[in-house]
């Protein structure tokens, strides 16, 4: 039986372009950096493709993202994945997580799947909490921690790896469900030239919060509007001092490390 | 009964988890400057042990024990019967963990008590009248957010990083108040249908007061032998960047970084580290940071205390030899 997998991939700014800022409100300037697809939602992305490699079926990824989302998720297509769903809508800027999860679970209400994947946080904003917010909402069972995913569709059940404390937890619940993975799921491929060629013909759907049937100041309480938290104040940390630089023989660097250890009382 | 609450996660054994200790701290401590009362909670199969320790940090705590929890997974089980017990009547903040449990309890949470959330703070204050502000470390620790809660929110919930506070206990140990179960659970059961030990998982990297680590640069097993080495004369634990777990050197559980664990040991000594921004943001407060790099432009030279630049391989046999020669 094929699998229908969505996976969660948030579109956030690059790390590696080390260019993020906030702007005057204190909200996340997404202009000042390039987009892409959050680094522990591309490890999802990947375990999904395998999924379907070896039980056939499509992977979906739905994003909240400002438009240009768009344009982010087609690395996303590049892999494999089928196709993209992008909920944007002016109103949305400044969302908090709570509001994110209620987006997602009411998008999530409308696709038909047997996984939803969640990454184990994203570099923008470090939670780790929509996975479980989401599965809460939607009363999925929740795996967390997946080092790995082995789904039965015949019995619609899945089994997960978990890490724990002493190893791991060979957890199993009844499909649909939602699993947050970790990298222990493998590295993400590069996308093949033939991907990227494919990549630009699959379809990245757009929907608003008026097509999910969510109203932004009302009783649904999503969007910048209604979020329940604020950043007041930022500052920049003090830096630590600059590096003593040692160079010379082996024999030297040592005699210079102990030193500094004998100093701060390490030894 | 408003305050603070703090869901405490479990070791293994059954004892508390340093990370809670430091929460009820955090939470006793929070609850004097806001003038309210702090409570812990503990949701196990055999929760007493725990509950008693946690009582030694705080005043309230409820023990809750749930059979189901012998073979069903921990946090959404605990983070439901929590929600049972937890006052909302008023105002409310939650504590939980930044590691994976916490997260877990607090996704959840946010969802059953249709709360508020500030993740992963760096620091906490609470005062009476002028309300909480939240730190947060954010951008790979280029900057340090304050924030608050919107007036009108009532279950606000934060996850706090390990090593924010340093667990110390009262002056006078709190009580021990036993609860059963209230109600069925309304979200799907997880079933655990078997455990399997890993090697590896029990090394203690999180409180370790000297963590050697070691990275891509140390290539192999000779690598990872004088990390091992070197963590021994020391008397620290070995650590390692996603790279030497990704090529098996190192299990995961001892990863330091954005997806791995989040230490401040007084020693980090990074042998063959670039230091990049996931890795960063796990040891960048660490009392003192030395990096053996043989690329003197290694991000890490930006927060290290001294760089050495060489092979790691010599300055580490010579660093094995210099500190056997001290004794
Ligand atoms: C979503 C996401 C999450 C991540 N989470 C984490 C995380 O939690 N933790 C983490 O560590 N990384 C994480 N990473 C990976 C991170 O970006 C880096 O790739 C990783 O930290 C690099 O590890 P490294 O420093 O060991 O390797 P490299 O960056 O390859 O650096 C190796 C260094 O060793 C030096 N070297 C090599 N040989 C020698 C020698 N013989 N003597 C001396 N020096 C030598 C080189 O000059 C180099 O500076 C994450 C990445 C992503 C995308
Ligand atoms: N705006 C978003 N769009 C799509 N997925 C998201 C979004 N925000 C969070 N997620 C998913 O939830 C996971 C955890 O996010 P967070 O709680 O923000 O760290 C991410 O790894 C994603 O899989």
């Amino acid at each position: 039986m094929p699998l229908n997998i969505v996976v969660l991939a948030k579109p956030v700014p690059d790390p590696a372009a080390a260019a993020e800022k906030l702007g005057p409100d204190n909200r996340l300037d997404r202009s000042a950096s390039p987009s892409v697809i959050n680094g522990n939602d591309e490890y999802t992305l990947e375990a999904a493709l395998q999924l379907v490699e070896a039980h056939g079926g499509e992977v979906t990824l739905l994003a909240m993202a400002p438009a240009g989302g768009a344009e982010t998720l087609r690395k996303g297509l590049a892999m494999g994945a089928t196709r993209g769903v992008l909920v944007t809508d002016p109103a949305l800027a400044g969302s908090d997580a709570w509001s994110t999860a209620k987006v997602l679970a009411a998008v999530l209400k409308d696709l038909q799947f047997d996984l939803v994947l969640a990454g184990f946080d994203t570099s923008d904003g470090v939670g780790g909490v929509v996975g479980a917010a989401v599965a809460t909402l939607l009363k999925l069972p929740y795996l967390s921690s997946a080092a790995a995913i082995e789904p039965n569709p015949d019995a619609g059940t899945v089994r997960v790896r978990r890490i724990s404390g002493s190893g791991f937890d060979v957890l199993e619940a009844k499909t649909p469900a939602l699993i947050v993975g970790t990298q222990l799921l493998g590295a993400p491929r590069y996308p093949s030239l033939k991907g990227i060629m494919g990549a630009r013909s699959k379809e990245v759907s757009q929907r608003s919060l008026a097509d999910l049937g969510l109203q932004a100041d009302g009783s649904d309480a999503v969007g910048g509007g209604a979020a329940r938290t604020e950043v007041s104040a930022r500052r920049t940390p003090p830096a630590r001092g600059a590096a003593t630089v040692v160079r010379g023989s082996a024999g030297e660097a040592a005699k210079a490390i102990v030193a500094l250890l004998a100093e701060r009382r390490l030894v | 009964m408003a305050g603070f609450w703090v869901i405490a996660e479990i070791n293994p054994d059954g004892s508390l988890a340093r990370a809670s200790a430091e929460l009820a701290t955090l939470a006793r401590e929070l609850a004097s400057t806001a003038g309210t009362e702090a409570h812990g909670i503990v949701v196990a199969t055999e929760p007493s042990a725990a509950a008693k320790e946690l009582a030694t940090y705080l005043g309230d705590v409820i023990a809750i024990a749930d059979p189901s929890l012998a073979d069903h997974a921990w946090a959404q089980v605990a983070a439901q019967r929590a929600a049972e017990v937890i006052d909302t009547s008023g105002p409310t903040a939650i504590l939980t963990g930044a590691a994976s449990d916490g997260r877990d309890i607090a996704g959840t949470l946010l969802a059953l008590l249709d709360g508020a959330i500030l993740v992963n703070a760096t620091a906490v204050t609470w005062a009476e009248g002028s309300g909480e502000s939240v730190e947060m470390s954010v951008f790979g620790g280029k900057l340090i957010t304050t924030s608050s809660f919107r007036d009108g929110v009532d279950v606000r919930i934060v996850t706090v990083r390990p090593n924010v506070v340093t667990a110390e206990t009262a002056s006078a140990p709190g009580t021990v108040r036993t609860e059963s179960p209230k109600a069925d659970l309304t979200l799907p059961s997880v079933a655990i249908v078997d455990h399997v030990a890993a090697e590896g998982a029990a090394a203690k990297i999180d409180d370790a007061r000297i963590i050697v680590a070691g990275g891509r640069g140390i290539g192999g097993e000779a690598g990872l032998e004088l990390v091992q080495q070197l963590a021994d004369r020391l008397g620290g634990a070995v650590g390692a960047t996603r790279a030497a777990v990704d090529a098996g050197w190192i299990p995961y559980a001892q990863q330091i970084g954005q997806t791995g664990k989040i230490v401040k040991p007084q020693l980090y000594l990074a042998l063959g580290i670039s230091g990049a921004i996931q890795h960063k943001v796990g040891m960048q407060t660490a009392g003192t940071i030395i990096a053996v790099n043989r690329d003197p432009d290694a991000p890490i030279a930006e927060f290290a205390d001294m760089l050495v630049v060489g092979d790691l391989f010599e300055v580490g046999k010579a660093l094995v030899a210099e500190l056997d020669a001290r004794g």
